[in-house]
């Protein structure tokens, strides 16, 4: 018999499995100094916990702290805006991923353009491109490119093809991001407002479809250099109370070290072919700006100068606004994002700000922890 | 509100309720419309009468096209209030350039269907329109019907009740989305496109105690059972494992990061009926081939009024909120 696709989740959210692990991680806990603060760095991870209710089965002394890592979330108003403008061109289709199209900027959400008569499409993979680019050669096509180290390889790949085939009507509009340089974000600037922090991070979950790309070795530098361990964990209910467990192995065994949880597909190294595809096309941005925190330095991507004549970005440079956009001045998605506060603290949370009409970066998609406790509650 | 209708406003959860009150209740405001039931009870409750327009793209697809699709939702809409069937409208707005044996084989559908719900099309309008002014076709439907049984309705749950399920769920959005977006899968998904009358009547004939039926169209299985927490100010309490979904659907859900409790059916519907005659009515709907897995999957209780829980196998409950924003694939 085949392998069924059941098969890859089945397993994975047994019942008596994630039963096991609660009552293993209540004994362990009992044996702990301190209180465990966790950050899931991934919105796929806060979505796998809000969702399956998993707080509810951890005992009181190990804690999730939500972090920022969700692409559609982190996107701030002024890449959006770019993305509206360009939208708007007259002989322009716009192409983006997924929900990334009802993230709303300061003129509205791309499905607010679409609604106003322009021209936007969500595709699964970034090399259906092709065929709209085929299927439309009067058209310009700009695919709005957006996503963690998950996705940047099929943006390279798209661009490889463009390249090879010679197409003339696909262009880019690069805004993807990395993980490593927001973690580090978090830690260092804990430093600079030390006094009003609640929070610490002790471990980190890291994501394992990043991993898959990149492999574990992108996190060494956060138990040798930071004192904080990293597990590279899947997103299935079994998998994030297996790495959960791990986490507290380590503290219980005065370790502080890179583990991973998703030996199915992550490894040291990684993808290697997918990572040199992303070094040929993109440099690191010196800064990028992400909603809620703010500029980030060598966190986000950009096309190499080489390839200037697909980056919308140069291309479409004088209509594209450039003003910054502050946050909004309720909103407390940074404190969130930084494991400060808690979605319910906010005194526009599930009032003014909901997930069909957000403020804040972390009501923006599902996986942000703002719409996932206002859509999962948080019933314990 | 936005200032303009967005695709989201009509996916039968949220933003489509706000349009609604905000729109159209405020401006129609009567006794019979604010009851907001699948169908309207009129004429001293002897007649049930709705209406729904389709859209549907591709017109034609695995289970179903749009034709059958025109008269199971109206004829559905009817049944959900214990009304027999009896008469239809049918009015279309059609495409110039559209292909006339499609709308033979549309209409044929159509026939086959009202055959089965004992009704007649009785009165109808035919529009064509310039060439991008609608997609293809569009049907629209109204529907009377004959009340059987009185009193059902969504506003009257109660801790008595018991909620069933008359299927495996979500089987016509999954159907929907795969024939729409050509992922190319090698599957028996079917949409679960059906007439419900035959098994409303088999359960008022077996005299059933039914307090609320609701086909689960639009915004799917988690939109009704919300809209009935807050119509009857109640909590639901659903265990997860007892929610009857195919693999076919799983599967399609796990790709894209859905859930099937927010897809759309067009067979499936959800039953309050009294504690004592639960096990009754599942067996019943279990005598159709449909329904073989007609299950009871929650209760009624106090616990968090107006909203519906989700209980896992694993001790842990939510939230399972109403689906809100269009349908799109996570992207991570």
């Amino acid at each position: 018999m085949g392998l069924e696709l059941k098969n890859l989740y089945d397993d994975f959210r047994d019942g008596n499995t994630i039963k096991a692990y609660a009552k293993i991680i209540k004994e362990d806990a009992k044996k702990l100094k301190n209180q465990i603060n966790i950050m899931e760095v991934c919105g796929g991870h806060t979505h796998t916990i809000m969702k399956y209710g998993l707080p509810q089965l951890l005992p009181s002394n190990i804690k999730f702290i939500h972090g920022p890592g969700c692409p559609v979330c982190i996107m701030p108003k002024e890449r959006i805006d770019h993305a509206y403008v360009l939208s708007m061109v007259e002989d322009v289709i716009l192409v983006t991923l997924g929900d990334m199209i009802k993230v709303p900027g300061s003129n509205g959400s791309l499905q607010d353009a679409r609604s106003r008569g322009s021209d936007v499409r969500f595709v699964y993979s970034p090399l259906e491109c092709l065929k709209i680019a085929n299927e439309n050669p009067t058209k310009k096509i700009i695919f709005f490119a957006i996503g963690f180290e998950t996705t940047t390889p099929m943006t390279a790949a798209l661009l490889d093809a463009v390249i090879k085939k010679d197409i003339k009507n696909i262009f880019f509009h690069i805004n993807h991001v990395t993980v490593p340089e927001v973690m580090r974000e978090l830690i260092d600037s804990r430093d600079e407002h030390v006094d009003s922090y609640n929070n610490k991070i002790d471990a980190f979950l890291g994501p394992s479809h990043v991993s898959v790309i990149s492999g574990s070795k992108i996190y060494e530098e956060f138990p040798r250099d930071y004192n904080r361990l990293v597990v590279v964990s899947g997103f299935e209910p079994v998998d994030v109370m297996q790495a959960i467990s791990m986490i507290v192995k380590q503290f219980i065994e005065g370790r502080c070290e890179l583990e991973i949880e998703y030996k199915r597909l992550v490894t040291y190294d990684g993808n290697l072919k997918a990572q040199e595809l992303i070094e040929r096309y993109f440099d690191k941005r010196d800064l990028f700006k992400w909603r809620g925190l703010g500029n980030i330095p060598k966190s986000g991507l950009k096309l190499k100068p080489e390839f200037k004549e697909y980056d919308a970005e140069i291309i479409y440079k004088d209509i594209l606004p450039i003003g910054e956009i502050e946050d909004h001045k309720l909103c407390i998605c940074g404190d969130i994002l930084r494991g400060m506060a808690n979605p319910p603290e906010c005194t526009i949370f599930g009032t003014a700000c909901k997930p069909t009409s957000p403020i804040g970066s972390c009501m923006v998609s599902s996986e942000g922890a703002c719409a996932a406790y206002y859509k999962y509650g948080n019933l314990r | 509100m936005n200032k303009t209708i967005s695709l989201a406003c009509g996916n039968g959860g949220e933003e489509n309720n706000e349009l609604i009150s905000k729109v159209f209740y405020k401006a129609f405001k009567n006794e019979i419309l604010e009851k907001s039931e699948d169908a309207a009870i009129i004429h001293n409750g002897k007649l049930a009468f709705s209406t729904d327009s389709f859209t549907v793209s591709p017109l034609f697809f695995a289970g179903a096209d749009i034709g059958k699709l025109a008269v199971c939702g109206t004829c559905n809409d009817l049944a959900m209030m214990g009304a027999k069937p009896k008469y239809l409208t049918c009015s279309v707005i059609i495409e110039e350039g559209f292909a006339t044996r499609e709308l033979d084989k549309i209409v044929r559908s159509m026939k086959k269907e009202l055959e089965i719900n004992g009704a007649i099309v009785v009165s109808g309008d035919t529009k064509v329109v310039p060439r991008g002014s609608v997609d293809k076709i569009f049907i629209n439907t109204s529907g009377i019907g004959e009340v059987i049984k009185k009193g059902i309705s969504s506003n009257n749950i109660s801790k008595d009740d018991i909620i069933i399920v008359n299927r495996d769920i979500g089987c016509h959005g999954a159907a929907i989305f795969v024939a729409r977006e050509g992922i190319e899968m090698t599957s028996s998904l079917k949409s679960d496109c059906e007439s419900l009358y035959p098994q409303v009547k088999a359960l008022l004939d077996a005299n059933i105690k039914i307090t609320a039926l609701r086909d689960a169209t639009r915004g799917g299985v988690s939109a009704v059972l919300n809209e009935w927490a807050s119509q009857s100010n109640i909590c639901i309490e659903v265990e997860e494992e007892s929610i009857p979904v195919s693999d076919e659907v799983k599967g399609i859900c796990e790709m894209l990061g859905f859930e099937a409790t927010a897809l759309a059916n067009e067979g499936t519907f959800v039953l309050a009926v009294k504690k004592e005659d639960a096990d009754k009515a599942v067996e019943i709907l279990k005598g159709f081939p449909s329904c073989l897995k007609a299950t009871t999957i929650g209760k009624i209780t106090d616990t968090h009024l107006k909203k519906v829980i989700l209980k896992s196998s694993w001790g842990t409950s939510r939230f399972l909120d109403t689906p809100s924003g269009e349908l799109l694939p996570r992207i991570c």
